[in-house]
C-alpha cells in the first residue's frame, strides 16, 4: 500500500470519527500528576517480576533508540502512514513518565491515552496491552519506575494531516479496540491460557505476525496470517504456516529462547529483539507461548509431515563423525557449472560453500530447502538476508553471514532469488523482486549512512 | 578468462569463476595488500573496495567482478607517496602487527569518500566488521580522523595542483 | 648454502627505508657468519642479569658486523612480533655506535646467521637481546676509537665520533670501514661498558617512528604470508577432527585428479594437498576432508563445571612461598575463588609457513617465537641432525605466545621433505587455528587473608591450579605434524617454569609486604586440551585475582583502595607509578559510583622483575542489558630505560584492549570431543563497539636503568581493573571468568 492511497482511505473513513466521535470520546481527563517515586520503596520482587514482563513485552526494543539509554525513547517506528517515534518511558519528570501514577500507567496500558489525557498511536499496542493484569501492570510500572531517570524527548512524529491530529484516534479505538480483561478458555489447559495471555497480550506477537487493515488495525479475522514489522516480513504462524518442517511445541520453544533452531534457522531482523528478551524469561513462559502458538498452527497434514521428514532425513549428520572442523567449516562445495542459468551459477559460487557445507544451525548457512524466507509470499526477508548479512552479535556468540548487496547488481539479486525460489520451494515464482532489492538497498544504506549512535553490547543469552 | 580492472588497470585472469577475489589478488596479481584472515567474512582483513564500496574479498567469487573497478591498499599511494589514509595511519604509528590494517584502512577509506568528516561514532559504527587482536583500535580511530583532516586539507589545496 | 633463488628474494626485500629488516633473504651473505661456537660458560663472567645474552655469546662480532664499506648489520636473536622490537633495537644500535639509524641493517632470528636467544617471548627482548646490542655497540665503538687513536697517534680523549667517523679536533678523521680491517672486533665483552651518555643519545628515549610500518600501510611485503619463491605450490593440511581421532580409511585418488593438484601427502593421520594455485588448494583440501573417515574418542573435561575438572586434576604441589613473622592478629578474615575457562591467542592471520628441501638441508621460513628450538624439534621430526635444518623467522601476524606458528612450520617442513626441492608455502584455514592452536590453560585460584584491627594484611594465603604454560618445541613431540605422522611422536612431559619467572604461578607471589605468606601451586600434569604459552602466561590469572582480592580486602577494611595497595608496598618505584596512575586518573576527585557508573584500579608490577603497570579506569554498565562500556582508562608504565616510549605506549594500549577482550568476552568451548570454538561467531573477540571511549598511557622514563620487558605487562591489571570498577558499579563482586553481559546483567540482580 502506497502512503498515498493509504492516506487517502484514512482520511475519508476518519471524517466521520473526527466529525461524530471525537468531542465526546477524546475526552480523557488529566490524571493528577505524582511526585517522583523513591525507587526504594519498591518491592525488588516486584521490580524483578516487572523486568521479566518487559522482556516478555520488548518494552525496550521499541522504547530504546540505536545507541541511546533504555527506554528512553527516540527509536523512529515506520508505519505505512508516516514515522512515529517512541516515547521516554524512564522515570524523568519532564520527558519520561515520572509523573505518571500507576493509575495513569493502567490507563495508558488499557486505553492508549497519555497522563495529559492524549490520545497515543497505536503503533504503541494498547490494542494487546489491555490484556495485560492488573497485576501485571503494577509490576511493569515498578519496573520502570525504578530505571534511572533520562531526560530525552522523543522527536516529533512525522504524520501528515489529518493523522497528526490525536483526537481521530478516538474514531479509531471505537472501530478497533475491544477493551477488556483476558478472558480464559476453560476447555484449554492451564499452560494454553498462560500462552494465550502472553501471546495476545503483552508479547503482542500479533503486532506483527498479523495483517492490518487500510487504517493500520490487525485484521482479526485474519490473526497470525502474516504481516510486516520494520520492513521484514512477519511469517505466517497460524494452520497456513509454510515452514518446510511444521514446527512443534519444542521447536518453537527451542526457537523462541535460543534464536534458532536446526530445522528452521536464525531468528533475525526484529524476530532478534524478540528471541534475545525471550532467553531471559522463565522457561516456563517460553514454552507455554509455545504451546499456544503451536495450537494455532494446529496439527499439521499428513502431506506436511511427510515432506518435513523427508526434508529432515535429507540433512548431512551432525556432530562426532562428520565433516565441517578438519578441513573448515566451509567444506566441498556444488561443482562450478557454465550454468546457463547466471541464479544458479551466482548460488554455486557465492553461497553455496556455507550453505552446503553441512555445518549445523546455527554457525553454519543453513540448508536453505529449510528456510521459510524462501517459502513465504514475498522475497523480502531472503533479500534483506542476501543484501545485509547477519552482523556479528557484538561479544556473544552468534551466527554471522557477510552481506552480497555490494558486490551483487539489482539484477544479479533478483536472479538468484528466482533461483533459490525454484529449487527450494514448490511455490509460485515471486514478481516484484526489483522494488524489494530496492528497499533494502535503502534499508542497508540508511543503517549504513545514518551515523546513528553505535549500539552498545545489547543482548544476553541465557 | 576474464577482464578483472584493479587499481586501473586491466588484467586478464585465467582462473575459476568461484575463485575468491582475495586468491586472485594475491596468486595471479601478486599483491599483498588484502589478507586471509578468516574467508568467511568475519574478521575483515581482506577487504577491498569495488566501485566505492567496501568487500571481503575472500568471499567474493571472481564472476561478480566482470566490469566492475576493485581498488585496494596499493592502489591508493606508495611509501614515497603517501594518500592521506597511509599518511594518517603512519603519522598516528597505528599498527601493532598490522595485519589487520590493511583491511581497516580500505573500509576507512570508502567511508571518507562518501562522508569527509565523520564522527567517532560513525567510524566506529563502519568499523564494526573488522576484528584487531593488538588492541590497536585507539591508534586506528585517531588515524581515520587524522585521514579526514589530511584529506580535507588536500581537498583545499587541490586546485593550486598539490594532490 | 648458496640457494639459486637469491635474486628473487632480492626482488621480495622490504622496500621503505633503509634500515628494515631483511628478513627475506634466502641465504647468508657472504660476510655473515655462522654463530660463533658457545663458549665454556664458565669461562664467560657476563650474566643474563648485567649483560643480556652476551651471556650466551660473548663475542662482538656476533651481534655486529662492520664491513669495510662502512655497512652495519645488527644480528639479534629475537624476532619482529609487531611489538616494534625492530625499531627500538636498531635505536640502541645507532646510539651507542654513534651512527645515523638509516646505515643500519638488522638481521632477526635465523640459525643461520644469529645467536642462540632461544624465544622471543616473556618480554625479554630489550633485557636481553637490547642490553647485548647496546653493550656490544659500545665496546666495539671503543675499541674502533682505540685502533683510531692508534693510526692518527692521538690520544683517545681527543676524538670525537659522529656519523661512523672518528674524527680529531684538527679534523683529521678516519671512518669505522677503514679501521675494520685492523681492529679485532672478533672479541670477547668485557664485563663494564663505557656507555654513551643519556644526553649524548639522538634515538633513545624519543618516539623514533617504526620501521616496519610504512610497508604495512602501502601493501609491501612484510610477512610471510606476503612470501613468493619461484616454482612455489601451496600446501593445506587436513587436521583430525578432534584430538584423539583415528583416520579409519581415505581414498585420495579423485583428489589426486582435481585441477592442480601436485600431490596428496599422507603419513599416518597427517594429511595435506599440494596444488598450482592457493584456491586450488583449498578446494581439494575440501575434498581431502570430506574422503576422510575418523573414529573419534571423547577425552574432554566437562566444560559446564571447568573448575572442578581443574581442583580435581591430580596435581603435583609447590609450595612456593612460606613467610611466617611477627605480626598483630587477624580481626577480618577474607576467602575467594576465582576461575579462568581455556583462552585462544586468536591470530588474525592464521599460522603460516614456507619450507623448501634443496641439497638435503631443509630451510623453513616461519614465524615462530624461537627459531632455534624450532629448529631442534623439526629436525627430530624428520630424524635428521640439526645442521640439516634452518629456520628463519619471518614476521607474520601478532601471535601473542605460542600458537600455531610452530606447528605449521612442522607442517610445512614434513610437506617439503616430501616434495624435494620445491618450495612449499603452507598456511592454516581460520578453522584449523582455532582449533588446534594451544589455548592459555583453565585455572582456578583461591586466596585467603586476614586483616589486623588496623587495616592491615598480616596474613595471606593463596592457591593456584594449572596446567604448564608452556609445550613449546623443545622436543619434536610438540609439533602437531610429529604427534600426527606415522612414526609418531609424543609430546614431553609437562614440566612447570621455574621460578622467579615462573608459569602458572607467573606473580603468584605477592608482590605487596605481608608479614606472613603462603603460596602454594599446584601443577596440572594431564592436559586434555592443548594448552601452552599465552601473553603473561599465569600472570594473568594470578594479577586478577590477587589485585581483585585486594580491592575486597580493602572495601572491607574501609580503606580506599589506592590508599590500601601504597600501605603494602614498599618498592619505590612500585609506589612511584601506583601513584602517577592515580594522579593522571583524578583518583581523589572521582566520582561515587552511580547509575551504573563505576571506577577502579589495579598495579602490578610483571613477573615482579619487569614493567611495573597501575591502570585506573571508569567503565559504565548499562543494568537492563549487562553492556558495559569503558569510559577510560589511565595507566601509568614504568619499564626502566625508555627506548622508544611510543612503543611501550602501543604495547600497553594494545595489552589493555587485548585483556578487555579476554576479560569480557572469551572462553574456548569444547563438547565431549571436539573443540566447538572454531571461528569469530563461536569465539567472538571485541569489536569497535566495545571498544573504550578513552585510553591514556604514561611512560615513567627511568635513563640509565635497565631495560625492563613491557609487552605483557598490561594484561593482568587489565583483568583486574575491569573486575574492581565492576564491583564498584553494581556491588557485587565477580570472580569468574569472562565477565559476560549475562553476568553483569545478574550482578545488578534485577
Amino acid at each position: 500500500m502506497t502512503r498515498l492511497t493509504a492516506l487517502a482511505q484514512v482520511s475519508l473513513v476518519l471524517l466521520a470519527g473526527i466529525i461524530g466521535a471525537t468531542a465526546i470520546l477524546s475526552w480523557h481527563a488529566q490524571i493528577k500528576p505524582v511526585d517522583k517515586a523513591n525507587p526504594e520503596t519498591f518491592d525488588p520482587a516486584l521490580v524483578k517480576r516487572g523486568a521479566l514482563l518487559s522482556a516478555l513485552g520488548d518494552c525496550s526494543t521499541c522504547h530504546t533508540a540505536p545507541g541511546g539509554k533504555p527506554y528512553a525513547g527516540g527509536m523512529p517506528l515506520p508505519t505505512p502512514f508516516g514515522t512515529i517515534y517512541a516515547t521516554n518511558i524512564t522515570p524523568d519528570d519532564e520527558t519520561g513518565i515520572g509523573t505518571w501514577s500507576l493509575a495513569a500507567f493502567q490507563r495508558a496500558m488499557r486505553e492508549g491515552v497519555d497522563r495529559e489525557g492524549h490520545q497515543l498511536y497505536p503503533a504503541f499496542p494498547y490494542d494487546h496491552f489491555t490484556q495485560v493484569s492488573d497485576d501485571d501492570n503494577a509490576a511493569l510500572f515498578a519496573f520502570l519506575k525504578t530505571r534511572p531517570a533520562v531526560s530525552a524527548r522523543a522527536p516529533d512524529n512525522d504524520l501528515p494531516f489529518p493523522l497528526n491530529h490525536r483526537p481521530i484516534l478516538a474514531g479509531w479505538n471505537l472501530l478497533f479496540l475491544s477493551k477488556g480483561p483476558f478472558q480464559p478458555n476453560p476447555a484449554q489447559s492451564a499452560e494454553w491460557n498462560r500462552g494465550a495471555y502472553l501471546v495476545e497480550g503483552i508479547g503482542h506477537c500479533g503486532a506483527c505476525h498479523s495483517p492490518r487493515n487500510a487504517l493500520g488495525a490487525e485484521k482479526r479475522a485474519q490473526a497470525f496470517a502474516g504481516g510486516e514489522a520494520e520492513g521484514w516480513h512477519a511469517f505466517t504462524i497460524n494452520a497456513a504456516s509454510k515452514s518446510p518442517v511444521p514446527w512443534t511445541v519444542d521447536s518453537l520453544d527451542a526457537y523462541l529462547s535460543a534464536g534458532w533452531h536446526g530445522l528452521h534457522g536464525v531468528a533475525r531482523g526484529p524476530m532478534q529483539a524478540v528471541s534475545d528478551n525471550l532467553s531471559q524469561v522463565p522457561a516456563a513462559d517460553v514454552h507455554a507461548m509455545a504451546v499456544y502458538v503451536a495450537a494455532l498452527m494446529g496439527t499439521p497434514s499428513a502431506q506436511q509431515t511427510t515432506k518435513g521428514d523427508a526434508l529432515v532425513a535429507g540433512l548431512p549428520t551432525t556432530g562426532t563423525g562428520s565433516k565441517p572442523q578438519s578441513a573448515g567449516s566451509q567444506t566441498v562445495p556444488l561443482p562450478v557449472t557454465a550454468a546457463s542459468d547466471p541464479g544458479a551459477a551466482l548460488y554455486a559460487n557465492a553461497c553455496a560453500s556455507c550453505h552446503e557445507s553441512g555445518r549445523p544451525v546455527p554457525f553454519g548457512g543453513i540448508k536453505l530447502s529449510l528456510s521459510t524466507s524462501l517459502q513465504a509470499e514475498s522475497p523480502r526477508n531472503l533479500i534483506h538476508l542476501i543484501v545485509s548479512g547477519i552482523p556479528a552479535n557484538p561479544g556473544l556468540k552468534g551466527p554471522m553471514m557477510p552481506g552480497f548487496g555490494a558486490v551483487l547488481s539489482d539484477q544479479q539479486v533478483a536472479q538468484l532469488a528466482t533461483y533459490l525460489r525454484a529449487t527450494f520451494s514448490s511455490q509460485p515464482t515471486w514478481t516484484g523482486i526489483e522494488s524489494e532489492v530496492a528497499a533494502a538497498r535503502k534499508a542497508s544504506k540508511l543503517a549504513d549512512l545514518a551515523g546513528a549512535p553505535m549500539q552498545i553490547v545489547s543482548t544476553t543469552s541465557r | 578468462m576474464m577482464k578483472l580492472n584493479v587499481n586501473g588497470a586491466d588484467h586478464s585472469i585465467e582462473a575459476d569463476p568461484d575463485t575468491p577475489l582475495l586468491y586472485v589478488l594475491r596468486d595471479d596479481l601478486q599483491m599483498n595488500a588484502a589478507k586471509y584472515g578468516c574467508g568467511l567474512g568475519q574478521c575483515g582483513a581482506c577487504t577491498v573496495i569495488v566501485d566505492g564500496e567496501a568487500i571481503f574479498s575472500c568471499i567474493t567469487p571472481l564472476m561478480l567482478l566482470e566490469g566492475r573497478k576493485v581498488t585496494t591498499l596499493e592502489g591508493l599511494g606508495t611509501i614515497a607517496k603517501p594518500s592521506p589514509i597511509q599518511q594518517a595511519f603512519m603519522e598516528e604509528q597505528a599498527a601493532q602487527c598490522g595485519y589487520c590494517i590493511a583491511g581497516m584502512m580500505m573500509r576507512a577509506q570508502a567511508l571518507l569518500d562518501r562522508n569527509p568528516k565523520p564522527t567517532d561514532d560513525d567510524i566506529r559504527q563502519t568499523l564494526q566488521p573488522h576484528l584487531c587482536r593488538c588492541g590497536t583500535h585507539m591508534r586506528i580511530l585517531k588515524a581515520v580522523h587524522r585521514a579526514a583532516e589530511l584529506m580535507q586539507s588536500a581537498g583545499k589545496a587541490a586546485p593550486k595542483g598539490a594532490i | 648454502m648458496n640457494s639459486p633463488i637469491t635474486d628473487v628474494s632480492r626482488r621480495s626485500l622490504l622496500t621503505g627505508t633503509g634500515a628494515l629488516i631483511v628478513s627475506f633473504s634466502l641465504a647468508p651473505s657472504a660476510s655473515a657468519q655462522a654463530p660463533a661456537a658457545v663458549p665454556d660458560p664458565t669461562a664467560n663472567p657476563l650474566t643474563m642479569k648485567v649483560h643480556g645474552s652476551l651471556s650466551v655469546d660473548p663475542y662482538l662480532d656476533s651481534w655486529i658486523k662492520i664491513d669495510a664499506s662502512g655497512s652495519v648489520t645488527i644480528f639479534s636473536g629475537k624476532a619482529e612480533l609487531g611489538q616494534g622490537i625492530s625499531t627500538a633495537l636498531l635505536q640502541v644500535a645507532a646510539d651507542e655506535l654513534g651512527l645515523p639509524m638509516d646505515r643500519l641493517t638488522l638481521v632477526t632470528a635465523d640459525t643461520g646467521r644469529t645467536v642462540n636467544e632461544g624465544y622471543t617471548s616473556g618480554s625479554h627482548s630489550m633485557q636481553d637481546s637490547g642490553t647485548a646490542i647496546r653493550i656490544a655497540a659500545a665496546q666495539m665503538r671503543d675499541l674502533l676509537i682505540a685502533s683510531a687513536a692508534r693510526q692518527l697517534n692521538v690520544p683517545v680523549c681527543e676524538l670525537v665520533v659522529s656519523n661512523g667517523t672518528i674524527a680529531t679536533k684538527d679534523g683529521t678523521s678516519v671512518a669505522y670501514g677503514a679501521l675494520v680491517g685492523t681492529t679485532d672486533l672478533h672479541v670477547q665483552a668485557q664485563p663494564v661498558s663505557n656507555f654513551r651518555e643519556q644526553t649524548a643519545l639522538k634515538y633513545m628515549n624519543s618516539s623514533v617512528p617504526r620501521l616496519d610500518i610504512p610497508a604495512k600501510v602501502t601493501g609491501g611485503a612484510a610477512y610471510i604470508q606476503d612470501m613468493r619463491l619461484p616454482g612455489m605450490l601451496h600446501a593445506r593440511v587436513v587436521r583430525p577432527p578432534s584430538y584423539k581421532a583415528v583416520l579409519k580409511s581415505l581414498d585420495t585418488a579423485a583428489i589426486e585428479k582435481m585441477p592442480g593438484v601436485v600431490k596428496v601427502v599422507r603419513d599416518g593421520r597427517f594429511l595435506a594437498v599440494v596444488a598450482k594455485r592457493e584456491f586450488q588448494a583449498i578446494k581439494a583440501m575440501r575434498a581431502l576432508a570430506a574422503a576422510a573417515q575418523w573414529s573419534e574418542t571423547a577425552s574432554l573435561p566437562d566444560q559446564t563445571n571447568l573448575p572442578a575438572f581443574v581442583q580435581a586434576s591430580a596435581a603435583k604441589d609447590y609450595k612456593i612461598l612460606d613467610q611466617h613473622k611477627e605480626s598483630n592478629p587477624g580481626v577480618t578474615r577474607l576467602e575467594a575463588r576465582f576461575t579462568r575457562p581455556y583462552q585462544a591467542h586468536g591470530a588474525i592471520g592464521p599460522s603460516c609457513a614456507l619450507a623448501q628441501m634443496d641439497k638435503g638441508v631443509v630451510t623453513v621460513w616461519t614465524h615462530t617465537q624461537g627459531v632455534y628450538p624450532d629448529r631442534a624439534a623439526i629436525a627430530g621430526m624428520l630424524r635428521v641432525p640439526p645442521a640439516q635444518v634452518r629456520c628463519i623467522h619471518v614476521p607474520g601476524s601478532g601471535c601473542y605466545g605460542h600458537n600455531g606458528a610452530d606447528d605449521a612450520a612442522g607442517d610445512a617442513a614434513l610437506i617439503a621433505v616430501a616434495m624435494p626441492g620445491t618450495p612449499i608455502r603452507l598456511q592454516w584455514m581460520r578453522e584449523q587455528e582455532h582449533a588446534w592452536e594451544p589455548f592459555g590453560p583453565a585455572m582456578v585460584t583461591e586466596a585467603r587473608a586476614a586483616l589486623d584491627s588496623t587495616g592491615k594484611i598480616v596474613d595471606w594465603n593463596y592457591s593456584v591450579w594449572s596446567n604448564t604454560h608452556s609445550m613449546r618445541p623443545g622436543g619434536p613431540g610438540a609439533l602437531l605434524a610429529a604427534q600426527h605422522m606415522e612414526k609418531s611422536i609424543a609430546p614431553p612431559p609437562p614440566a612447570p617454569l621455574p621460578l622467579p619467572e615462573g608459569g602458572g604461578d607467573r606473580n603468584a607471589l605477592p608482590i605487596y609486604a605481608f608479614p606472613n605468606a603462603d603460596v602454594m601451586h599446584h601443577f596440572l600434569p594431564d592436559m586434555p586440551v592443548r594448552v601452552s604459552a599465552m601473553r603473561g602466561l599465569g600472570a594473568y590469572m594470578n594479577v586478577f585475582t590477587i589485585e581483585s582480592f585486594m580491592d575486597e580486602l580493602a572495601h572491607a577494611a574501609k580503606i580506599d583502595p589506592v590508599a590500601f595497595r601504597l600501605a603494602h608496598l614498599d618498592d619505590p618505584r612500585a609506589i612511584d607509578c601506583v601513584k602517577l596512575a592515580a594522579d593522571k586518573f583524578g583518583w581523589d576527585k572521582r566520582a561515587k559510583s552511580a547509575n551504573g557508573r563505576g571506577t577502579g584500579f589495579a598495579f602490578a608490577r610483571y613477573k615482579n622483575l619487569a614493567a611495573y603497570c597501575a591502570i585506573a579506569m571508569e567503565i559504565e554498565i548499562e543494568a537492563e542489558t549487562g553492556a558495559i562500556r569503558i569510559l577510560r582508562a589511565v595507566a601509568a608504565v614504568d619499564a626502566g630505560q625508555a627506548v622508544n616510549p611510543d612503543g611501550i605506549r602501543n604495547q600497553i594500549e594494545g595489552a589493555i584492549l587485548q585483556s578487555a577482550s579476554w576479560t569480557l568476552f572469551e572462553n574456548v568451548s569444547f563438547d565431549d570431543t571436539r573443540i566447538s570454538s572454531i571461528d569469530w561467531s563461536t569465539y567472538p573477540i571485541m569489536r569497535f563497539n566495545s571498544v573504550p571511549m578513552q585510553v591514556d598511557v604514561h611512560v615513567i622514563n627511568r635513563p640509565g636503568t635497565p631495560f625492563l620487558g613491557a609487552g605483557e605487562a598490561g594484561q593482568g591489571p587489565t583483568a583486574a581493573v575491569l573486575a574492581n570498577a565492576i564491583a564498584d558499579a553494581t556491588g557485587q563482586r565477580l570472580r569468574e571468568l569472562p565477565l559476560t553481559p549475562a553476568k553483569l546483567k545478574g550482578a545488578f540482580r534485577i
